[in-house]
């Protein structure tokens, strides 16, 4: 047999072209399903806020509750039954406590005594992210500052560091002072620290925080800072804008409009 | 003793019938949970634990012999992929996906701790602290998985 230069490549192409068809079956059969996650970069784009209206808030009945008992009741915050021992997600002070700086006179006399609605401020610069010792506690990428349960050793300085008292301690076992477990939600253990995680692992289902979704008043208005047309950035223009302290530099991004 | 030898001196051996009885009988007492649990037949004893008869509940998230070796090491990285990374599925060596959940994924299927995990843990020593905060359906209802939308 003879073998001319045509010849000899032709037969070439057409092994490797033999030799590459299964590779290519198994490259473009599986081709394999996005993954739903979310990465840091698309996090990166995300500015999760919330803004509180005072006033709608207060417009509900005396002693409305429906934000905390939402909250607390898919997160398994026990009520613990006194003050030393409460552990917060979301919780209650009067206004001229809340906001120290506003009590003038006679102009804050209509807002004295009215009970303003508080959680983390998931600040942009967070102090308890920086005291943390374990990296129990961090920022992630779309603001939120989260808390790994299982790596908090329970010093306390995260409480310590923050200026707005958002942080509990679990002094005893949380288990047998919650009322109804969620099983969608783990418990806390004695010795761990814990606060509001802006509902995280309901964002990840597309679901928006427990505490909006529970305000028949409508007054918590929850999204994307960064989408200029998001719910949020309509809440907040054109209106006076409080934070708690922001003289501190923590860049809170819980928002309360007047 | 004088008349004898000096290899024969060095054979002697005080209370020497003593000592050697001592010796088996403490010897006997010290080896005694092994001869006890011998004869009891609790050495032959192997932790069984509970598969789920589900017909839709054959398969584990990967094979068989992956899981019993590294479970550990996978419910870590689901565990770090949800709560430091945010991911919360996983990807099978299947190419199945699967929710990353202790409870949605693993308990579901395997529902009672007791009858599962604490099988091979207690007979190995093995502790852990998983339930100290994660709630095991069984734990809760004795019935189906109650699972109260939140």
């Amino acid at each position: 047999m003879q073998f001319d230069r045509r010849g000899f490549l032709k037969i070439t192409g057409l092994t490797l072209l033999g030799l590459s068809a299964k590779p290519g079956w198994e490259v473009f059969s599986n081709i394999d399903q996005p993954d739903p996650s979310p990465t840091a970069e698309t996090l990166a784009k995300i500015r999760w806020a919330m803004v509180v209206d005072l006033k709608k808030c207060w417009s509900a009945k005396e002693g409305c509750r429906d934000c905390i008992d939402a909250c607390h009741r898919i997160h398994n915050v026990p009520n613990m039954g006194n003050l030393k021992d409460e552990i917060k997600w979301i919780w209650t002070e009067s206004y001229e406590k809340v906001f120290p700086e506003h009590e003038l006179e006679y102009s804050a006399e209509d807002y004295r005594h009215r009970s303003v609605m508080l959680l983390c401020n998931q600040c942009d610069d967070p102090p308890c992210v920086k005291y943390c010792p374990t990296r129990a506690t961090w920022r992630r990428e779309d603001g939120i500052v989260m808390m790994d349960f299982h790596r908090c050793i329970g010093c306390r300085y995260c409480m310590a560091g923050c200026p707005y008292g958002s942080r509990s301690f679990n002094w005893r076992d949380p288990r047998s002072f919650i009322k109804n477990i969620n099983l969608e939600y783990p418990t806390r253990v004695r010795g761990v620290v814990e606060k509001c995680n802006f509902c995280v692992e309901r964002l990840a289902q597309n679901k928006i925080p427990a505490c909006v979704e529970a305000c028949k008043e409508k007054a918590l208005v929850f999204g994307d800072l960064k989408k200029p047309d998001s719910e949020v950035r309509k809440a907040l223009q054109n209106r006076v804008i409080y934070q708690r302290q922001p003289e501190l530099g923590t860049k809170p991004k819980v928002y309360y409009i007047l | 003793m004088e008349n004898l030898s000096q290899a024969e001196t060095e054979k002697i051996m005080y209370d020497g019938k003593k000592i050697i009885l001592g010796l088996i009988i403490f010897l006997g007492l010290i080896t005694y949970p092994i001869w006890h649990n011998t004869v009891s037949g609790k050495t032959s004893y192997v932790p069984k634990p509970e598969s789920p008869t589900d017909k839709d509940k054959k398969e584990c998230v990967e094979p068989k012999a992956f899981i019993r070796v590294n479970h550990k090491t996978l419910l870590e990285d689901w565990k770090f992929s949800v709560v430091r990374n945010g991911i919360r599925t996983y990807q099978a060596s299947n190419k199945k996906t699967y929710p990353i959940s202790l409870n949605r994924t693993c308990m579901n299927c395997h529902r009672d701790k007791v009858k599962f995990c604490d099988q091979c843990h207690n007979y190995m020593g093995v502790t852990n602290k998983c339930w100290d905060c994660h709630i095991y359906p069984k734990q809760l209802s004795p019935g189906p998985l109650a699972m109260r939308e939140p």
